[in-house]
């Protein structure tokens, strides 16, 4: 794009707001397949140093690790509208990877969970994780060609879910589920919000007594 | 997608470690790590336009040459990848996630570029959202309705 001097010129466009949301869920769930549904998808490449196990060794490393491997994330961009950004993460399922949460969580609106009802105890390790932090998420169990449908309540059972938690169906490649599946996750933490706020002056009164 | 030198379906590559950084992993300017969704806002005068023609913000790469003669960068040097992220940030804000995926750079690689050009002076980076801490309702109501358009 060509720009005159005076459109260069311009103040740039205020500073967006942006919000990220996770996607979690054990590997070849759907994760990368439902983030490139609702947006562009790009790889973002995050390093990890190695040592010679090959395993990942503590970040205070630094420099003097052997070497570095890159870990591919899954990244997606909504732009809600100029100043409003939506940020979806997918990190790859392996367990190995799990440092790359710490980062990730640290502010995280939601995240969402994937499930696969024929493996359903892959996404354990994914809702310990948030329960723990107190991320709020939604658990969207992907409906693969051919996999058994189990209702939702049994499901919610099965994981072992709060009341709160919501469930849903979903077919990562459909765009209009994985948006469903979104907007559960951002209610769920507008709900989350409110109920933390109410209870934040409780707490104040209770520990100043 | 090559695949020949990948690790794993997940892990890609063994990478020269930071050779655009010399070697270091962090940036002086940075204590805590730039959160993967801080935007970076430039903060070089955008009325010197003269090099206006080629797009990438000539005036910027000049002020940044500047900048990097008068010793405001961390070792005195300045890679292509400085100049890069100052013209693209001069276009329109991004996070430091963009420009990882934009340049095809490692976070760690893009966070260093980055704090070496805060320490500098020429951008600016949004404070990272504190943990635990939500955007008002209003806030998360826009998300949902712009969801609801997608
Ligand atoms: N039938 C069907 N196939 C799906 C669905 N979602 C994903 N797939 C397929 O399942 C395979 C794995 O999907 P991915 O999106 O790569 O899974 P992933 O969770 O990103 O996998 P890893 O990153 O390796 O953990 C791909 O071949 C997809 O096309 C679905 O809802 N229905
Ligand atoms: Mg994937």
């Amino acid at each position: 794009m060509v720009f005159g001097r005076s459109e260069r010129a311009k103040q740039p466009a205020a500073e967006p707001v942006t919000l990220k949301v996770l996607v979690a869920g054990g590997f070849g769930v759907g994760k990368t397949t439902l983030v490139g549904a609702v947006s562009e998808i790009r790889p973002l490449r995050t390093e990890e140093a190695l040592t010679e196990a090959g395993g990942a060794v503590d970040d205070t490393a630094g420099v003097e690790a052997k070497s570095t491997t890159t870990v591919a994330m899954d990244f997606g961009r909504i732009t809600i509208h100029d100043e409003l950004v939506l940020y979806l993460f997918g990190t790859p399922g392996q367990d190995r990877f799990w440092f790359l949460w710490d980062e990730l969580a640290q502010g995280a609106l939601g995240a969402v969970v994937l499930a696969d009802t024929r493996r359903l105890r892959d996404s354990f390790a994914a809702i310990d994780y948030f329960e723990r932090r107190r991320i709020p998420f939604t658990v969207a169990v992907n409906c693969f060609d051919g996999a058994e449908r189990y209702a939702v309540g049994t499901v919610r059972e099965a994981l072992d879910l709060d009341g709160e938690v919501p469930v849903l169906l979903c077919d990562a490649r459909v765009r209009e589920s994985v948006r469903d599946v979104l907007i559960s996750v951002v209610e769920h933490a507008m709900h989350a919000s409110a109920q933390a706020a109410a209870e934040a002056p409780d707490r104040e009164a209770a520990a100043n007594s | 997608m090559t695949t020949d030198r990948w690790f794993d379906d997940a892990a890609g590559p063994v990478v020269r470690p930071y050779a655009m950084t010399r070697g270091r992993t962090r940036s002086g300017a940075q204590d805590a790590r730039l959160d993967l969704i801080a935007v970076v806002t430039p903060l070089v005068a955008r009325e010197t336009a003269d090099g206006a023609a080629d797009g990438t913000g000539g005036a910027g790469v000049e002020e940044l040459i500047t900048a990097a003669e008068g010793g405001r960068f961390a070792d005195g040097s300045l890679a292509p990848e400085h100049v890069e992220i100052v013209a693209r940030s001069r276009r329109a804000p991004l996070t430091v996630a963009e420009f990882a995926a934009e340049l095809d750079l490692p976070v760690g690689v893009v966070r260093v570029l980055i704090g070496d050009l805060v320490e500098a002076g020429l951008v600016r980076v949004s404070r990272p959202v504190p943990p635990a801490e939500l955007p008002d309702e209003r806030i998360l109501r826009e998300v949902i309705n712009g969801l609801r358009a997608l």
